[in-house]
């Protein structure tokens, strides 16, 4: 039951208060190449929140990251690119205003030797990596605002997969798609997996996800419900986790479950 | 690979099935890649500049009102192009008339006061150092703006709004309110004027240069395109450009080229180099004016920065959206801090064509220059709202103010009332293209 291997990441009693509040208090997770882990919780329940501690946009207040097993020093985005932490927002974060090669590349653009950019290049890669995604993808040349959500999002984690993302991130994945976009995000998840790369996938709504996650990570009022492999819960239980913290056998608890009295 | 063809076939295929039900103005459109805003204030300008001539009965578009008409633009043209940038990253610069005014200062004591004192009057070197010190202040004075936005987070607006009033008493403080002229020789040249104008020969080859740089560029862009097989533009639509391109290049040359000098200057000149002085006069062109080449280089240089290279790309992206810029490891902040220092080096360099044009370095120079940076900038399509902007679309912005100016005080229309005229027409012109960005959707 237990894995033996190394996991990719082991985020551990993780810490983080704002103005004195508790955002996430105490948490630990972990993900294991080709795994999908979801976390789930309610809206201001802390998956964010600790999420983005994962992505460098917040620093912690405690606990320690793992990355295969090494202590990994994350305080920007800078340095969790380092580690292949790709993260896909729920905000969709992409620049509206440039086109969808220049939001692949944002951050890492290519360059002639002169030093000017590569613009050709860049828009030959877009073309290769998109077609692999999103095939009937043709506007390469309007901005990204000009786009649907489902054209947005693909350009989102294709720019996560352009960079050799071992670890990935994705925030409300499908949250602003329509149900044929969201089989395709859910084939990506797939293809993704098999390529041996572990995703983080963070939901309020458990449907979203369920059957693309092989575990679950409860979390509420900022901690940690408890953890369970999906085929070992139904559905319902892990809805009783979110919505009262109740933990079923199965599962591992965690800080945060319901306690019986 | 193979998916790549196929997928690129497909999409020549929808392209075509797309261009068979458009008009052939909208197919036109789509070939030539024209910007059709661009196009639509080339359009609004022509409009201006067609309006004035009928109504001054052929005033306005003569070589002589044309040429003026460059030179009085290409101060805040300069200013504009750095505008552009601070707009899109949705900050905004209050400061630039009075940063104009401290750094020509600074420059009209260094070459009329203190560089003469080691060099000797009219020494070689004088007007490069000038020019140098001036360009160094005005990268401080940026710099310094910009990290009090940046890393301060203090907004913008209220940074700049402070700089407009400390560096006009700034300004003061380094003369005690003197004017300081004349300017150095070789240093007024950068102000235009008989002297400071390149001649015929050389702008006919700056413009023959010109037409190389547009072929060569248009080849470039062709060949890069080939080597990823993407789509093509028809090659009708290439002559097209290079043409078009051509001949706005050459004869906005025999425009300049056809101003000739004025007869006595021409006259003393003739006497000076013992020319015999022919009977219909003696017609010697000014060909283009030093400052408005100036512009044009920094315009050049600018659209440079803003698209082809890295720091540019950042800015837009910062721009459209701020947290996406953040994410994607780009230092922000950084950003901010170089492109206020750019800006302050624009001003260093509007202030040299300013000073340099009015032979003195005053107390009152770039006054309101902000408010017409900043009109120029937004005329030309920069949006407050960042992310969009273009430096050609700026630098003809300023073209429009000066020319609604200019026409106006043909007409003899009084001062107040001309501004009244500007202000009308910025509002307007931001209206309409607000409506023109909402049809756009």
């Amino acid at each position: 039951m237990k894995d033996q291997r190394t996991p990719l990441v082991e985020m551990k009693n993780i810490s983080i208060s704002f103005g004195g509040i508790h955002a996430v208090d105490n948490a630990s997770v972990d993900l294991y190449p080709g795994e999908v882990v979801a976390l789930l919780g309610h809206n201001g329940a802390g998956k964010s929140t600790l999420i983005k501690i994962l992505s460098g946009a917040y620093k912690r207040d405690a606990g320690e990251i793992l990355i295969n097993g090494e202590p990994a020093d994350i305080n920007n985005p800078r340095d969790a690119k380092k580690y292949g932490i790709e993260t896909i927002y729920q905000t969709l974060a992409v620049a509206d205003n440039v086109d969808a090669a220049a939001n692949l590349y944002l951050g890492r653009e290519l360059r002639t030797p002169w030093g000017t950019l590569d613009d050709v290049a860049m828009e030959a890669k877009a073309r290769e990596v998109m077609g692999r995604l999103n095939p009937n993808f043709q506007r390469f040349k309007e901005p990204v605002k000009a786009l649907s959500g489902g054209q947005r999002q693909s350009v989102a984690i294709a720019r996560a997969i352009l960079f050799d993302a071992r670890i990935l991130i994705m925030d409300e994945p499908t949250a602003a798609l329509g149900p044929q976009e969201t089989a395709q995000v859910g084939d990506l998840i797939k293809q993704l997996k098999r390529e041996g790369i572990g995703i983080f996938l963070i939901s309020h709504d458990i449907h979203d996800v369920f059957d693309l996650a092989d575990r679950v990570s409860v979390m509420k009022n900022g901690q940690v419900v408890g953890q369970a492999r999906t085929e070992d819960v139904t559905k319902d239980e892990v809805l009783g986790m979110i919505i009262m913290g109740k933990v079923p056998p199965k599962a591992i608890p965690g800080p945060g479950a319901m306690q019986v009295a | 690979m193979a998916d790549i063809t196929q997928g690129n076939t497909k999409g020549a295929q929808t392209n075509r099935a797309r261009t068979a039900d458009e008009n052939p103005i909208k197919r036109f459109f789509r070939a030539t890649e024209i910007d059709t805003r661009l196009l639509g204030m080339v359009g609004a300008l022509v409009i201006i500049w067609v309006g004035f001539q009928i109504m001054t009965g052929g005033l306005f578009l003569t070589p002589r009102n044309l040429w003026n008409l460059t030179v009085q633009t290409s101060s805040v043209a300069v200013m504009a192009t750095g505008m552009v940038l601070i707009i899109v990253t949705r900050n905004i610069d209050l400061s630039v008339g009075s940063v104009l005014g401290f750094c020509g200062m600074v420059m009209g004591v260094m070459q009329a006061k203190f560089l003469p004192q080691y060099l000797g009057l009219e020494h070689p070197a004088i007007w490069i150092i000038t020019l140098a010190t001036g360009i160094a202040v005005g990268a401080a004075i940026g710099a310094l703006q910009g990290s009090i936005v940046a890393f301060l987070n203090v907004p913008a607006f209220i940074v700049t709004l402070g700089g407009l009033l400390v560096w006009r008493g700034a300004t003061w403080f380094v003369t005690s309110g003197q004017t300081v002229a004349p300017m150095n020789a070789t240093f007024r040249l950068m102000g235009g004027g008989t002297e400071g104008s390149i001649g015929a020969t050389a702008s006919w080859i700056v413009g023959i240069l010109a037409c190389i740089a547009i072929v060569a560029a248009i080849l470039n862009s062709r060949k890069q395109r080939k080597r990823f097989r993407f789509p093509l533009r028809p090659i009708w639509a290439e002559y097209f450009l290079a043409i078009l391109g051509c001949v706005l290049v050459l004869g906005a040359i025999a425009v300049a080229n056809s101003y000739y000098w004025p007869t006595n200057i021409a006259r003393k000149y003739a006497d000076a180099n013992g020319i015999a002085w022919p009977d219909g006069g003696l017609q010697i062109s000014h060909g283009i004016a030093i400052p408005v080449l100036v512009a044009i280089v920094v315009g050049i240089a600018m659209t440079f920065i803003a698209t082809r290279l890295r720091f540019g790309r950042y800015v837009f992206a910062l721009g459209g959206n701020p947290e996406a810029a953040e994410l994607a490891g780009i230092k922000t902040r950084w950003v901010t801090v170089k492109i206020f220092t750019l800006m302050g080096i624009l001003c260093a360099i509007a202030a040299a064509i300013s000073t340099a044009r009015l032979n003195a370095a005053t107390n009152a120079q770039g006054e309101l220059d902000e408010l017409y940076t900043i009109a120029a900038a937004v005329i030309g399509g920069t949006s407050l709202a960042g992310g969009v902007g273009t430096i050609a679309g700026a630098m003809i912005g300023a073209l429009v103010m000066q020319s609604l100016q200019s026409g106006m005080v043909l007409l003899g229309i009084d001062s107040p009332f001309q501004r009244i005229v500007v202000g009308v027409v910025l509002v307007v012109a931001v209206l309409l293209d607000t409506i023109y960005r909402a049809r756009a959707k």
